[in-house]
């Protein structure tokens, strides 16, 4: 009898909810049962609220769902049948099929959760690899162009155009160049990254492959934060199994290129998720902003010409050569082309991870997607785009997820993440917390952001304790008009949005003690 | 968890010789030592500027930047208590009010048995899973004051 295959994912969100134990269960029993069975453990699906999400494969190939799974319920799961995939409380069908999944657009994830993310074999048998391969028989001008004619534009923040920033790289003079991929990931509410890491590691390994190919770069430099053990632990192996391969080093695919990657894990510094601080502490040094000009395509690492791209801005690349700039440019809206990893987090009932294109709004990616929020109360503030980020009100999303629509509603999409808040938020609170964290991230190079920010703390204090109010307002107003116009980087430039959009939206809250007197 | 060793210059420089000759070594240098005595020594300082041919104050400057890097030696056990936005909207507050208040510890301090040395943190990458906490590098997620008693507990019971 050939063994029934059996998935459980090692992504951490599933480990930190009992994966391991899961599966260490389904190992116990099914040897107790005498039933054949080959545990595979992949990354995660992105389902996180039904994790651990345990898939069982039919003979036809079909995978079945069952989550989210503890070990006590696993006697009980053999006892229905779940191997022979019958139903069972915790089912929920065939995979593929739940509309949570069925409903997104999956390119650069849609082999997370599905193989086994250190398995080479894996990766070829899913279509990998065929990115690379067509980017050997291109020229770099070329693949640059395809980058650029796919509309992909920069998945860390910025958003700005991916292939027009490898063509600067391309162009430059100089013996050595270099990709740098940023895996900071520092926006609380994000963790797209981590996920394609721990579960497609050797997507971002061909993603940075194709952009020295396309460059003339011959090393590449990940830089993971530390927070992520999980992820430095998939990714070092990933790199040791690429070059043993012949994916990695000299002769890379039995080509005459080079391309050696580098791994370095960060420190805890937020501000080392911005790219010039990236490259400094790539350097060894305190992470402090630079100056620009030179831009980092001209002199970035070691003063080298160097692309410093997100890891998910690097991991579109292999689809868009393998099928075809015009199939990535099919997905999303406007000038915001191709998928977009949205993250639903915070106060959610079905928090994850929902890849579509461009253009959803907010109100279906939180309410369909994301059923609302896990307490049951209703949405009162989401935060799109990480600390740096707007607060849209609940009664306001219907606000398509795209780059320029947000950005006229005063919002930004930064890396994706969307935190939720019930009605239970103190929105001075959530203020304060946003200068809290500039003055505890400031790289401490410019006075608006480094002093701008530890006021704007007193400040906020002042008015929650009822102190002066309209002055201290007023203040607050010129600090972050300070801090806007007179910040070198968006750490200090950006801190503002989160409170402002607070006040604007949410001025009741800045009103507590006023309005506790009078009642 | 990782080692929480004296110092020891002979092992330090065992452990930092991999890393000579890397470009922009001090940051991996920095890691391997703290994963080996559990914190950046002061006897590290003058051992890091020789070695990468930097000046004290300059190794003293990228020490004190980084939130990782402490000075003094651990308890057994860290504990990371995340605090960013999409912890806070489902309790993160209130689990590091008791987890302060249950250790007796306050932020980045040790507990008097020497268990557990508590971390504010700024996102685990599990903020679908909130509130998260990572004891050592195991990562917990939906925690509860309840579930972080116990967690705490079970630590504790393994402790040598
Ligand atoms: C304070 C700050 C933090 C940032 N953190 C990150 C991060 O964690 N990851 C990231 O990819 N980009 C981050 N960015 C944006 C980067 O500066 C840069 O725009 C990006 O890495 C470029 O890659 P992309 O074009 O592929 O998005 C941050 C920017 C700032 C100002
Ligand atoms: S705005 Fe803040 S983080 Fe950015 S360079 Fe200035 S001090 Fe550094
Ligand atoms: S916000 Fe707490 S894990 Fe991300």
């Amino acid at each position: 009898m050939t063994p029934t295959r059996v998935f459980v994912p090692r992504d951490a969100a599933a480990l930190s909810v009992g994966a391991d134990a899961v599966a260490e269960a389904l190992a116990a029993e099914a040897t107790r049962r005498g039933e054949a069975v080959t545990l595979v453990r992949t990354g995660s699906r992105g389902l996180l609220w039904l994790e651990p999400l345990v898939e069982v494969e039919r003979p036809d190939g079909t995978r079945h769902a069952y989550g989210p799974v503890t070990p006590a319920d696993i006697p009980d799961l053999f006892e229905a049948g779940f191997l022979e995939a019958a139903p069972h409380p915790l089912g929920h069908g065939p995979t593929a099929g739940i509309p949570y999944l069925k409903e997104q657009q999956r390119v650069t994830f849609a082999r997370c959760g599905v193989i086994d993310p250190v398995s080479p074999g894996d990766y070829r048998a899913h279509g990998g690899l065929a990115g690379v391969t067509r980017a050997l028989e291109m020229t770099p001008e070329d693949i640059c162009a395809a980058i650029t004619d796919s509309g992909l534009r920069g998945r860390g923040g910025a958003g700005f155009p991916v292939g027009v920033k490898w063509e600067t790289v391309r162009a430059a003079p100089g013996p050595q160049k270099y990709i740098a991929c940023n895996a900071d990931e520092g926006d609380g509410g994000s963790f797209a990254d981590r996920i394609l890491m721990e579960g497609d590691p050797f997507l971002l390994i061909e993603g940075l492959t194709i952009a020295g190919l396309a460059t003339g770069a011959t090393a590449g430099f990940l830089y993971l934060r530390s927070e992520y053990p999980h992820a430095i632990a998939t990714m070092r192996a990933a790199i040791r199994i690429a070059e043993a391969e012949g994916w990695l080093g000299d002769g890379i695919h039995g080509s005459a290129h080079t391309f050696r990657l580098h791994l370095r894990v960060g420190a805890g510094s937020y501000v080392c998720g911005e790219e010039t601080a990236m490259l400094e502490s790539l350097e060894g040094k305190r992470g402090e902003v630079r100056a620009r000009p030179p831009l980092p395509a001209h002199a970035g690492l070691f003063g080298c010409p160097t692309v410093v791209n997100n890891v998910l801005s690097l991991a579109a690349g292999p689809s868009i050569l393998a099928e075809g700039p015009e199939m990535y440019r099919t997905f999303g809206v406007g000038r915001s082309r191709g998928t977009q990893p949205f993250q639903l987090a915070g106060n959610i009932r079905r928090g994850g991870l929902v890849e579509v294109g461009f253009g959803v709004t907010l109100h279906d990616l939180i309410h369909r997607f994301g059923g609302g929020t896990r307490s049951g109360r209703p949405v009162r503030a989401v935060q799109v785009g990480g600390p740096l980020g707007a607060f849209v009100p609940g009664d306001g999303l219907d606000l398509a997820a795209d780059y320029e629509v947000l950005a006229a509603a005063g919002a930004m999409l930064g890396h994706g993440g969307i935190v939720v808040f019930d009605d239970t938020v103190d929105m001075a609170a959530q203020a304060r917390f946003a200068m809290e964290f500039c003055a505890l991230e400031s790289c401490g190079k410019c006075t608006p952001c480094r002093i701008g920010s530890q006021r704007g703390v007193e400040v906020l204090d002042r008015i929650a304790a009822g102190v002066d109010r309209d002055a201290n307002l007023a203040l607050l107003d010129d600090l972050c008009t300070v801090m806007a116009e007179g910040s070198l980087c968006a750490m200090g430039g950006l801190t503002p949005n989160p409170v402002k959009s607070a006040l604007r939206h949410f001025p009741e809250d800045f009103d507590r003690p006023a309005r506790a007197a009078a009642e | 968890m990782a080692g929480r060793s004296p110092w020891a210059e002979d092992t330090a420089r065992a452990v930092l010789a991999p890393h000579v000759g890397t470009p922009g070594a001090l940051l991996p240098m920095l890691h391997a030592l703290q994963e080996t005595f559990g914190c950046i020594d002061e006897s590290a300082v003058p051992l890091l500027a020789d070695t990468l041919n930097l000046s004290r104050a300059e190794v003293h400057g990228v020490i004190g930047f980084y939130h990782d890097f402490r000075r003094t030696r651990p308890g057994r056990h860290i504990i990371k208590v995340c605090r960013a936005e999409a912890c806070q909207a489902v309790g993160a507050e209130s689990l590091l009010d008791h987890v302060r208040r249950s250790l007796r510890v306050d932020d980045g301090g040790t507990t008097a048995d020497d268990a557990f040395t508590l971390q504010v943190v700024y996102c685990l990458g599990n903020c679908a899973l909130g509130p998260a906490v990572m004891i050592d590098e195991t990562l917990h997620g939906r925690v509860t004051p309840a579930r972080f008693d116990t967690l705490a507990a079970e630590q504790r019971e393994g402790a040598p």
